[in-house]
């Protein structure tokens, strides 16, 4: 009996022992450990929530559909500089998913099928319809949002948040959990810029160019458009340049007529960074193509000496300057009236590649640093005063034993923490009311051993019988509770989010470890003072 | 067992006020969080005690309608919500804290947070609370008829079914806001009320092994007053946690220790009130009794 009672004891203490290493990270105490500690010993421990340290959540969908319709747009200029290649005249024209070829000739039939084997087609009056087959369009949208966690992550590496959160949510969903951020709009705009860098040469030799008007107040794009949308020759487009006052405000957009066909894009670039023109103490972006990139980019600006080549981002022109010479070197410079900041962000987008698909953004929590704080604080309070009462209450109603069971109460407040830190929990606000609770219930399996063992004297019984019978009696009870509520525990866990899966994990983890508490502590403490001290009546 | 009339009228009114809640939920005419709206909400700290009306009349001058005004007057909080789902976030939070920082540029003002949720969002997490609670549900039901009989689990669930439904009946009288923190409360409620049904069901089960010659009603009566005195310590001990939560916890945590503190004492009474009773007058033949 001594035997068990022993080893029973070891078995606590090392289970303490090993708690308070896991949850010293947490501690002020960390810091003053050895280097050696710091080294070999755990360092993290407990996470706190976003509710606590404040800070961003965010969770986006990626519009797969756009990134198959942009494919559709790559596949129709494609058959554009085949006909072209092949002197065919034919219409190309694009609507969402499908590509219209009219008309009908067995000779542009063939040659699609010939370089696009996987396209169907379907006769529609005078035209060919072409749609990309689901199964090549469901990949493209898996690539789409593979492609998009990854550049999300690229961009918030550069901008330096400390243990971000980036992750893949159902079928087409990111979450981003940016902790402790100072800046929570810019973090957003960077995240969700989808950065699409283009450069088109200008057509300013079209006879529409010079009816466009030079300046077009903002929202009136669309009536522009209307107006000249039949005036404008087959593979031009018209998009604007913003000009904006930066005292006033004031901004006005500039129509420009371009080749559709993009000549260079984003992706052939090898760097971006932030310079500051000497002149006006402006910042710009200087950009610098990869070997391919430069290549062609010495050759375009080669052959149009003397025209403007527009630089787009996000289908908006950004500057359009004449081509003055031949550049070789792969060196090009974005200006734009930027600030500083603006010019910082562009340049990390930049470089960390542009977004396969718009985001869109589904839900946006942003918790200031403060109120976490606040939150904290007022949960200490309440979890101190909690507990400070029910160890009270212990006291005056089950005397010695009382202290038994708050000791094992505090035994499972130990483990609790430990466990936490072993497995970096995240701690949000509700997680603290589940400790709160859990310390109530602890209290609990103690409360109906103790009223076993009592009623089990009242029937005659010795101490020692009474201690052994009331436990085995009320043990199947004390699980069956438990169980109920790992039961709940675990359907909010699967259920819930963030703050709710917080206070689910503490509630489980409470509920398991005082499982373990209640078969190997309060018993064992009665087992060593019944052992070592002649007790005549147990002061329960 | 002789006062189980005078419960069943209240637990009658209990669960009639519970439904209807439920139906004002359905219909979205509670309080209801923006979790399951979807909406903009903004928490702001004020330095300086404000007049909400100031805030109201700051913000409709702007052209912001259809929105709602919660005071926490002793932190100096206000959390100003929008219920209208936007395709697009982020306008609304904007522009109320543009409005509010011009209208009260002598303060210095402290975003506490700002939630926005979109439409798909809150329905999802509507559907997500909904299955949360079917599936505890049947769980529990599953257990508790395990491990007791059939008709425990009944009298098991309809007590549980039945505190949940006080709870949601005082918030709804309260015009409590109902949200993701609330619903997670009343699980956590669930599962401590099943805890008391359970210690109950468990004495009466040994009752019924040993005192095979008294009357059923009998047996489950001197179950219950054996019990009675660890129900009503370990309520006791729970609520003084909660207590200290609801008093001391903060804002954030107070509708969600509130649902708790409720639960708590719903539950003990149900157990005793509610569950044993079920069991008793679902008749059939004498439970645990040896063939």
């Amino acid at each position: 009996m001594k035997k068990k009672v022993f080893w029973r004891v070891i078995l606590i203490c090392v289970t303490i022992a090993v708690a308070v290493i896991f949850f010293l990270p947490n501690t002020p105490l960390f810091r003053h450990m050895p280097e050696w500690w710091k080294e070999t010993m755990p360092r993290k421990g407990i996470v706190l929530g976003l509710d606590l340290q404040g800070g961003l959540h965010l969770e986006f969908e990626v519009e797969g559909d756009k990134a198959v319709e942009i494919t559709s747009e790559r596949y129709a200029m494609e058959f554009r500089e085949l006909f072209t290649e092949k002197n065919i005249d034919a219409s190309v024209r694009v609507h969402e998913r499908t590509i219209e070829v009219s008309p009908i000739r067995p000779e542009i039939q063939n040659v699609i099928k010939k370089d696009f084997p996987t396209l169907t087609a379907v006769e529609k009056g005078n035209a060919l319809l072409y749609k990309i087959p689901d199964r090549e369009a469901s990949q493209i949208k898996e690539n789409a949002i593979e492609q998009a966690l990854e550049t999300i992550r690229n961009r918030i590496d550069q901008f330096g948040v400390a243990e971000p959160t980036i992750h893949r949510q159902g079928e087409n969903e990111i979450v981003v959990q940016l902790p402790g951020v100072k800046e929570p709009k810019r973090a957003i705009e960077l995240i969700g810029k989808t950065a699409q860098l283009e450069f088109k040469l200008v057509d300013d030799e079209a006879p529409v160019a010079a009816e466009l008007p030079a300046t077009v107040l903002p929202g009136e794009e669309e009536t522009v458009l209307q107006q000249f949308a039949e005036k404008i020759p087959e593979g031009d487009e018209i998009l604007f340049e913003k000009k904006e006052n930066k005292e006033t405000g004031a901004v006005i957009k500039l129509p420009i007529l371009l080749k559709k066909q993009a000549v260079l894009t984003g992706d052939l670039l090898s760097d971006a960074r932030v310079n500051i023109d000497t002149r006006y103490s402006e910042p710009y972006v200087s950009i610098t193509f990869n070997s391919a990139g430069a290549k062609i980019f010495e050759d375009i600006t080669g052959k149009n000496v003397k025209k403007r080549l527009a630089i787009i981002l996000d289908n908006t022109v950004y500057s359009a300057p004449v081509i003055q010479e031949k550049i070789s070197g792969g060196n090009a410079q974005i200006t734009g009236n930027f600030t500083l900041e603006e010019a910082k962000d562009l340049s990390i987008v930049l470089r960390a590649g542009a977004l396969p698909a718009p985001l869109k953004m589904l839900q946006n929590v942003t918790v200031g640093p403060s109120l976490g704080r606040d939150s904290i604080e007022a949960g200490k309070l309440a979890g101190i005063v909690g507990t400070i009462a029910v160890v009270i209450f212990m006291l005056l109603y089950y005397r010695f034993s009382g202290l038994i069971a708050d000791g094992a109460m505090v035994f499972n407040v130990i483990l609790l923490l430990g466990a936490m830190a072993s497995l970096n929990a995240t701690l949000t606000l509700p997680g603290i009311a589940g400790i709160i609770l859990a310390i109530g219930m602890a209290v609990d399996s103690n409360v109906l051993m103790f009223e076993r063992i009592r009623e089990e004297l009242r029937a005659g019984k010795t101490p020692g019988a009474a201690v052994d019978s009331g436990y085995k009696k009320a043990f199947w009870t004390i699980f069956d509770s438990h169980v109920t509520t790992l039961i709940t525990a675990a359907v909010l866990f699967q259920f819930g989010t963030g703050p709710i899966k917080g206070f689910a994990v503490t509630l489980s983890l409470g509920v398991s470890i005082n499982l373990f508490t209640a078969l190997i502590g309060t018993k064992t403490a009665f087992d060593i003072i019944l052992s070592r001290m002649k007790v005549k009546a147990l002061s329960i | 067992m002789g006062k189980r009339y005078y419960a069943f009228i209240l637990s009658g009114i209990i669960f009639a006020v519970g439904f209807l809640a439920i139906i004002q939920i359905a219909r979205g005419a509670a309080n209801l969080g923006i979790d399951f709206t979807g909406g903009t909400a903004v928490q702001i700290r004020f330095e300086k005690p404000v007049i909400l009306s100031e805030i109201r009349t700051a913000l409709e001058e702007k052209g912001l309608s259809d929105f709602e005004l919660q005071d926490m007057p002793v932190e100096r909080k206000v959390l100003i919500k929008i219920k209208r789902k936007e395709e697009k976030l982020g306008g609304f939070s904007e522009k109320i804290v543009s409005v509010l920082d011009q209208k009260f540029s002598d303060q210095h003002l402290v975003i506490d947070s700002t939630t926005e949720i979109g439409p798909k969002v809150g329905a999802r997490l509507r559907k997500d609370a909904l299955w949360a609670i079917m599936a505890a549900t049947a769980g529990l039901l599953i257990y508790i008829a395990w491990r007791f009989q059939f008709r425990f689990g009944i009298g098991a669930t309809i007590a549980t079914l039945h505190d949940v439904l006080a709870v949601l009946a005082v918030f709804y009288i309260l015009d409590r806001e109902i949200n993701l923190i609330v619903i997670s409360a009343l699980l956590a409620i669930a599962g401590y009320s099943l805890t008391d049904s359970v210690v109950v069901f468990d004495r009466i089960r040994e009752n019924f092994k040993t005192r095979f010659r008294e009357p059923v009603v009998t047996v489950v009566n001197k179950s219950i007053n054996e019990v009675l005195s660890r129900t009503i310590i370990t309520t006791t001990t729970t609520l003084l946690a909660a207590l200290a939560l609801y008093f001391l916890g903060g804002e954030v945590i107070h509708d969600f220790a509130l649902a708790i503190v409720i639960g708590i004492i719903v539950g003990t009474y149900s157990s005793i009130f509610v569950a044993s009773p079920i069991v008793l007058l679902w008749g059939g033949e004498r439970p645990f009794a040896k063939k």
